[in-house]
């Protein structure tokens, strides 16, 4: 089978009817990856065999009338996501020899939906960064500009997608790690609602934040995998009991007079040609009769402090179980930045420091919440860049600790509020890299905000765009 | 003991382990004890990357339902922390424990002399993992056994309102009949099931806490702790005598040598840099939770025996005895009842439970009754009858009537048991006895 881009529902229809197998599908995978991967480095862990005997399964069930949603459908998944029986590594060399001995629960699900896969994608070692150049196993590439970065930490998961090295892939964000590279590279990343999807056996990063999610080429293969993914799950007590929704049923539904909220601190300090692509694209949403209103809302750096006290703390806990015991690798082993982290969150909850740090950041954390419940008051979505700037250089993270912090600025407040937000592709900078704009919605608007980003992504054709590798 | 100016100023801290099937956060066997290492394990309880805590419900309510039985108040609104420190038998380098608001607080203990003992906090942990250093082929080997790691256990801590160690041992029971009558621990001792560390200082001024505190950690056995006490007190008595102040640190028991050692001074002491744990959502308990959870406590000791001396008119003595244990009390209880129709007296039946030592666990409250009254067979015997027949042996038995009234007892023994062959049915043996006696002290004869 030649190479073709392919949309999950692509596939699926061609599985269907079918035009190829998943065996020959994934091998179209596997091949594009030998291809391009010299180039992208989008993986730390290519799973060959492993995918090849899943497709064989995912045909044999095919065969036998099984219809699982995901059948056969070859995927990425980010290497912070334990996987039973293969090595997980959240790119650190800490974990350098780790098999998880179970899957996590997005696997879990992915799995039963009879996904392939076909490896773990690269990160920022621990989700530690916005570039994946804090990664151990170096950094991935954007596959538009294989001297840029694809952004992070699910960038390696982004430049498989944009790269066309999975059909789809699954990031997680802490705070912009799904949306943030998406936007980077071009491509459509959706960060639910803090517990709307499972993080058990995702390797934790900052606790009250993490959100696994779907990072695809269009908005309703984003649906289709959050429908997989989404749910109380009885292994994570932060998963919300909240109903899950059909979020295909009203994805294409009609958005006249829906209610967009602007709030210009979110284009401040922002790359002018980042900011008038935006700007200019909301235009298409005046056009199918949305309302555009300006909103004041907190400005975005308090975020960064909040957020990086509370995260960092976070991560100084998180990461004491890698003890030098038990997983091969000792604590030499972390890299500058984790280890910037675990002493930064150390520090910040040292008897003395809490009140100061830690419990003020709370107390913040719940100012910013009402700040957005406040502002959904009035308007259904917010609307605004994802990232200040289009992705960077090679190398623009050296001596810079708060490199993801300022690349993030602008999606860390809806992360802090645990709300649910998506990056859609709108546009391209003269130098040809893709622009993103996020849109934001109240916890568990997931079917309100796919339906937005579905609509904007059916009037434009920056999808349909692909880079040359 | 400590000169008399200065006053012990002691407090504890008492680890319970929770007989829940499960552990605290995870779904695997809480049964650990002797059991094959490591078998009782998961990715929670072995800490692995990602894996996440969820919280044992039953745990929950039973830690609830002791700080109930020590009169705490309730938080409506707790939440579990993190408390951070490295030790290889703890697997995720924190372990799950509460910091500001425990599911209980300010609770007492009302000890015999009416003194209470406060209770500061009641609150809900896990366990750790176990390390053991052995030899293998030869060479050091330390091994850590994680069946433990993540057993429920529930800490509770009391003011420093003890001033000896008889004190803290009378708590030490109270609190462990409580948890036993609650059915929630066994508060087995020598299983590690209860730990005991007492705080030991000495004051000048018995309301005035001094600069300096000894914790002496992990003491597993009531008597230990009781000569842990007693060594501390007279260790700090010694060095306060010198005009110096006993170190503030932690210390150990050991039983060989017979006195505490130096484990830790404050110096070294941990900052645990307690934070929310972000991976469990605050636990909310609403007044009607709380109040069923009250309706659920049984009876406790205390109450039952102030009902079973006015109930059943038992001394104190009695009624506490009965009441050391719960099988033990409804058993009496249900002796009680059985007993009615008989018309036999409470006070009776407890009277053979303690004497006789009743083994509850082989008999029944129904053939403890039936015992009772057949060694009570009294009614029977006629008043004429028995003395007819005393008459009777006293003629036929001239020698053993000598020898008695010459002072050989047994005799006496003797002349009772043709008497009881004669009478030929269960009688009263006191009363026999009685009357026989009476009868050999007449003088005609």
């Amino acid at each position: 089978m030649n190479h073709k881009y392919l949309t999950i529902t692509q596939a699926l229809d061609g599985l269907k009817k079918k035009e190829f197998t998943s065996v020959e599908l994934t091998q179209m995978y596997l091949k594009r990856i030998k291809a391009v991967e010299p180039k992208v480095k989008s993986f730390v862990t290519v799973t060959d065999e492993e995918a090849i005997k899943g497709a064989k399964e995912a045909d044999a069930k095919r065969a036998h009338g099984n219809n699982a949603p995901l059948l056969g459908i070859p995927l990425s998944i980010k290497d912070n996501f334990s996987t039973d029986g293969i090595r997980t590594t959240a790119s650190s060399k800490v974990l350098d020899e780790y098999v998880a001995p179970y899957d996590a629960t997005v696997v879990t699900k992915l799995k039963d939906a009879g996904m392939v896969m076909l490896g773990k994608t690269n990160m920022d070692a621990f989700a530690h960064g916005s570039s994946t150049e804090t990664s151990d196993y170096g950094s991935s590439r954007n596959p538009w500009n294989t001297d840029h970065l694809p952004g992070g930490s699910s960038g390696g998961a982004a430049a498989s997608v944009a790269a066309d090295e999975a059909v789809a892939a699954i990031g997680s964000e802490t705070a912009g790690s799904i949306r943030q590279p998406a936007s980077w590279c071009g491509v459509v990343g959706l960060k639910p609602t803090y517990g709307r999807v499972s993080r058990y056996g995702v390797i934790a990063m900052g606790s009250s934040l993490d959100s696994p999610g779907p990072i695809t080429k269009t908005v309703e293969d984003s649906a289709l995998l959050l429908q997989v993914l989404a749910g109380k799950d009885p292994r994570d007590a932060t998963t919300s009991p909240t109903g899950v929704p059909d979020y295909l049923k009203n994805l294409k539904g009609d958005i006249h007079g829906l209610k967009i909220g602007i709030s210009n601190d979110y284009f401040e300090g922002v790359d002018e040609e980042v900011k008038a692509q935006v700007e200019k694209e909301l235009k298409v949403y005046e056009q199918l009769g949305a309302k555009i209103k300006k909103i004041k809302l907190f400005h975005p750096k308090y975020a960064i402090a909040l957020y990086t006290i509370l995260q960092r703390a976070e991560v100084s806990s998180n990461l004491a179980r890698l003890d030098g015991i038990r997983y091969g690798n000792d604590r030499s082993y972390f890299g500058e930045e984790a280890k910037r982290r675990i002493m930064l969150g150390t520090y910040t909850l040292s008897a003395g420091y809490y009140d100061q740090f830690y419990n003020k950041a709370l107390k913040v954390r719940t100012v910013i919440i009402e700040d957005f419940k406040k502002a959904f008051a009035d308007v259904d979505v917010i609307i605004g860049p994802t990232s200040p700037t289009t992705s960077l250089p090679i190398g623009a993270t050296e001596n810079q600790s708060m490199f993801g912090e300022l690349a993030d600025v602008l999606v860390e407040p809806s992360s802090i509020a645990g709300l649910c937000g998506i990056n859609v592709p709108c546009g391209f900078s003269d130098a040809g890299l893709p622009i993103g704009m996020q849109i934001i919605g109240p916890q568990f608007a997931e079917e309100r905000i796919l339906n937005v980003a579905y609509k904007y992504e059916q009037e434009t054709v920056w999808h349909e765009r692909r880079p040359s590798l | 003991m400590p000169n008399n100016k200065l006053t012990p100023i002691i407090g504890l801290e008492v680890h319970v382990e929770l007989k829940t099937n499960s552990k605290m956060f995870c779904s695997c066997s809480a049964d650990y004890f002797g059991k094959e290492p490591n078998g009782h394990t998961c990715p929670v309880c072995l800490g692995l990357p990602g894996a996440l805590p969820v919280p044992n419900k039953k745990a929950i309510d039973w830690c609830i339902k002791i700080a109930l039985s020590l009169n705490c108040k309730i938080n409506e609104f707790s939440k579990f922390d993190r408390k951070n420190y490295f030790y290889p038998d703890l697997s995720k380098g924190y372990q799950i424990s509460q910091f500001d608001l425990p599911f209980g607080y300010e609770g007492y203990i009302e000890l015999a002399s009416g003194k209470k003992i406060g209770i500061t906090r009641v609150h809900m942990e896990e366990d750790t993992g176990k390390l053991s250093h052995q030899d293998i082929n030869g060479q050091r080997a330390s091994l850590i056994d994680f069946n433990r790691s993540g057993v429920p256990l529930v800490e509770i801590v009391t003011e420093p309102d003890f001033n000896d160690a008889l004190e803290v041992k009378e708590y030490l029971q109270k609190l462990q009949q409580i948890v036993r009558y609650l059915d929630v621990s066994n508060a087995d001792m020598d299983k590690g099931e209860m730990r005991l560390e007492p705080n030991i200082s000495l004051s000048t001024d018995p309301k005035k806490l001094p600069n300096y505190k000894v914790e002496v950690k992990n003491i597993n056995s009531f008597k230990f702790v009781e000569k842990a006490i007693n060594y501390e007190t007279k260790r700090q008595d010694e060095i306060l005598a010198k005009g110096e102040t006993p170190a503030q640190e932690t210390r150990g028991w050991d039983e060989n040598k017979q006195k505490t050692f130096s484990q830790r001074s404050k110096e070294d002491a941990h900052d645990y840099r307690y934070f929310p744990e972000p991976d469990i959502p605050p636990i909310v308990t609403t007044k009607e939770q709380i109040s069923t959870l009250q309706k659920e406590v049984p009876e406790l000791p205390d109450k039952k025996v102030k009902r079973f001396e006015k109930e059943f008119g038992l001394s104190f003595y009695d009624a506490e005895i009965l009441t050391r244990d719960k099988p033990l009390a409804n058993f009496f209880e249900e002796a009680v009842k059985e007993g009615q129709e008989q018309k036999l007296n409470p006070k009776d039946i407890a009277n053979f439970i303690i004497n006789k030592k009743t083994d509850t666990s082989t008999t029944t409250p129904l053939a403890l009754v039936k015992q009772i009254t057949a060694s009570k067979q009294t009614v029977a015997v006629d008043e004429k009858e028995l003395a007819k027949i005393i008459e009777e042996v006293i003629t036929e038995n001239e020698k053993a009537v000598t020898d008695y009234k010459a002072g050989k007892e047994a005799s006496l023994m003797f002349l009772l048991g043709q008497v009881m062959k004669k009478l030929a049915r269960k009688a009263d043996t006191n009363l026999i006895k009685d009357t026989l006696k009476k009868r050999l002290s007449y003088s005609d004869k």
